[in-house]
């Protein structure tokens, strides 16, 4: 891990090597590095060791449970149809927002990120409020035999509230630093609005829309605390991963929860190196 | 195509951009738009465009109503000030653009395209980056992308938005004759827009002069250098000295100037203002002179002098080193008017406003 140079920049290229640290700066390095290791690190292994402690054999067949393989199926389906949903949605907002000037932009750009602001938990609850049985929409959901709460489309409502900011958060800087030239030079050439987005827009936001993306995969594959409220742990049937974890904690059966954990951390890790990937890419 | 453009007006909130313009341009010339930032000519040049609608006017190419017309099928060469090429396609597919977005159609076969393209390549001399991206060109190099991809869908008007603005002078004076060549190979009607009079004057067929949304001169280099038609063309023309005359039978006269060598004008009595170059003022050392020269700097070639009047007008004079009188600062001195405008005094009711001289044309 390579700390950062405390010393005035110039020094290191006097020829004399690097200047000692100073004892304020060992000890601030240190620290950084023992807060990581207890705070990042330890858990993150701890993960793992905890998940194969009574051997492969049992980490697999924690694994291929068919409660655990329906939990991990379920959050694959929400992060499938939420990501693609909120891919749209955020190029659609940042491209109203930064290519047009309308009344009420300000306001959409602050609705943009509410879900930052509100605890998932209190999108849960409104939703129950608002879709539950004995919620607001409960009688007219009854009659058309829609069942929302404590099914998929309340966790796929969850979800996309939560996660909807990260590709347009993304994506919105980067279109408004282009500005409207290109696309104007396009129209001038002749090209139809589809064409503009499609060959000018779209490319010269590529990287920032995949990084948004898998932030936002992270985010769905992650989320708890709404989606607890909304999908009523049942068992095989509306149970996330992350909901599975805390289940099996619950159940006593550590290697289970730290099993299931080991997929989430994945998945992260997965999502993590793509996103150092595309970081190196973006713009 | 000739262009007819009349009453034309623009507001942005509450800025007036355009207030009433009339302008013709005839089919195959070449015409500047020049005035100092905010004089709306790029708010015009967007208009013509289709990126830009007016509030007011009307707008005809070649006898079409062209405000019924959407950008895309306008059929408009517009060149951006900082060339808008796409950032993620070669040369060659900057070049092709205007070309691969026809409807199926009427889209030229591929390899018409590459043909095309290769001719504008060449013509342009710069075949040898074809598969090179903007971001590995140099500015003159990215200017002349720009207007390849501007001529490739054969324009019926060229539109230039500070063609040269962003290149620096050697480029510019290249790139400058090297348009007038491709204009005159083309022979499309085209519109440019600067901020600079010498590239205006260079290149242009007729150059409108524009200021606060208005046209205020339209003509020929020498036109608008010796007969500017308004106060701000003057100022923008780099006569910088302004000084109140008080005009009788046709002379301007003033106390401590020289005005003798003004022709005569048709202008009623009264009070005036005049404007002069500081390079058609001259200083001379006089005992009696009411002006007192207040600083004197040399660049060498030129001398450069300010000098006030006790009222506390101020003029600058400007006059080559080499047989200068000998002048010393705070010293009397008459001046002598050699070349001017005078502009009689408004009254009030029809007063234009009185504009800050722009900063850029303080040259």
């Amino acid at each position: 891990m390579s700390a950062p140079d405390m010393i005035a920049p110039g020094s290191a290229a006097t020829g004399h090597g690097r200047p000692a640290r100073t004892m304020g700066a060992r000890a601030l390095i240190g620290l950084a590095v023992i807060l990581t290791l207890l705070i990042v690190v330890a858990p993150l292994v701890y993960i793992f060791a905890r998940a194969f402690s009574e051997g492969w054999q049992v980490y697999a067949s924690n694994i291929l449970d068919p409660a655990m393989l329906h939990a991990i199926w379920l959050t694959s389906l929400v992060a499938v149809i939420v990501v693609p949903l909120n891919i749209a949605f955020g190029i659609a907002a940042a491209w109203a927002v930064a290519k047009h000037r309308f009344p009420g932009r300000g306001v959409l750009v602050t609705m943009i990120e509410i879900p930052f602001s509100i605890s998932p938990i209190i999108a849960g609850i409104c939703y129950l409020l608002l879709y539950g049985r004995q919620g607001l929409l409960g009688p007219w959901l009854g009659e058309v035999d829609l069942q929302v709460m404590f099914a998929l489309p309340g966790i796929v409502l969850v979800t996309m509230f939560v996660t909807a900011p990260f590709v347009a958060r993304e994506v919105l800087p980067l279109m408004q630093a282009q500005g409207t030239a290109q696309e104007e030079a396009a129209v001038t050439l002749g090209a139809s609005g589809w064409q503009v987005f499609r060959r000018v827009t779209l490319p010269n936001i590529r990287f920032a829309l995949l990084y948004g993306a898998v932030l936002c995969t992270a985010r769905a594959v992650g989320e708890f605390g709404g989606v607890s409220v909304v999908s009523g742990n049942i068992r095989g049937q509306t149970n996330t991963l992350p909901l599975h974890v805390e289940l099996l904690f619950n159940d006593l059966n550590a290697v289970g929860a730290f099993a299931a954990a080991s997929t989430l951390t994945v998945i992260a890790l997965v999502a993590l190196i793509l996103k150092a990937v595309l970081e190196g890419r973006r713009g | 195509m000739s262009i007819t453009i009349a009453g034309m007006t623009k507001r942005f909130d509450r800025t007036e951009v355009l207030r009433g313009i009339d302008l013709d341009v005839a089919d195959g010339e070449l015409v500047a738009l020049l005035g100092p930032s905010g004089s709306g000519k790029t708010t015009l040049l967007k208009i013509i465009a289709g990126l830009e609608w007016p509030d007011a006017g009307r707008l005809s190419v070649a006898g079409q109503d062209w405000l019924q017309l959407a950008a895309r099928d306008r059929r408009i060469g517009f060149v951006f000030q900082h060339y808008a090429l796409f950032p993620h396609m070669s040369v060659r597919d900057n070049i092709a653009f205007g070309l691969t977005v026809r409807p199926r159609a009427d889209r030229p076969a591929k390899a018409q395209i590459a043909a095309r393209a290769d001719e504008l390549m060449a013509f342009l001399q710069i075949d040898h980056l074809a598969d090179r991206f903007p971001a590995q060109l140099s500015g003159g190099q990215r200017q002349r992308v720009a207007l390849g991809r501007a001529l490739a869908i054969k324009p019926r008007v060229l539109l230039l938005d500070e063609p040269f603005g962003a290149l620096d002078a050697a480029i510019r004076r290249d790139l400058r004759r090297w348009l007038r060549g491709v204009h005159e190979a083309t022979g499309s009607t085209t519109i440019f827009v600067t901020h600079d009079q010498e590239e205006a004057f260079e290149l242009a067929d007729r150059v409108v002069v524009m200021g606060q949304g208005r046209i205020e001169q339209i003509g020929h280099a020498d036109q608008i250098h010796d007969h500017p038609a308004t106060p701000f063309v003057a100022r923008f023309m780099g006569a910088t000295v302004e000084l109140p005359v008080v005009l009788a039978s046709g002379r301007a006269a003033a106390p401590g100037l020289d005005l003798t060598a003004l022709p005569r004008r048709a202008l009623p009595d009264g009070t005036a203002r005049l404007f002069a170059r500081p390079a058609d003022i001259r200083a001379m050392p006089d005992p009696a002179g009411v002006w007192h020269v207040t600083s004197l700097a040399s660049t060498g070639a030129e001398l450069r002098l300010t000098a006030t009047r006790a009222d506390g007008a101020e003029a600058e004079a400007q006059m080559p080193r080499r047989g200068a009188p000998a002048l010393t600062k705070g010293a009397p001195i008459a001046l002598r008017v050699e070349a001017a405008a005078i502009f009689p005094d408004a009254r009030r009711d029809t007063a234009t406003p009185v504009l800050p001289l722009p900063k850029e044309i303080a040259r």
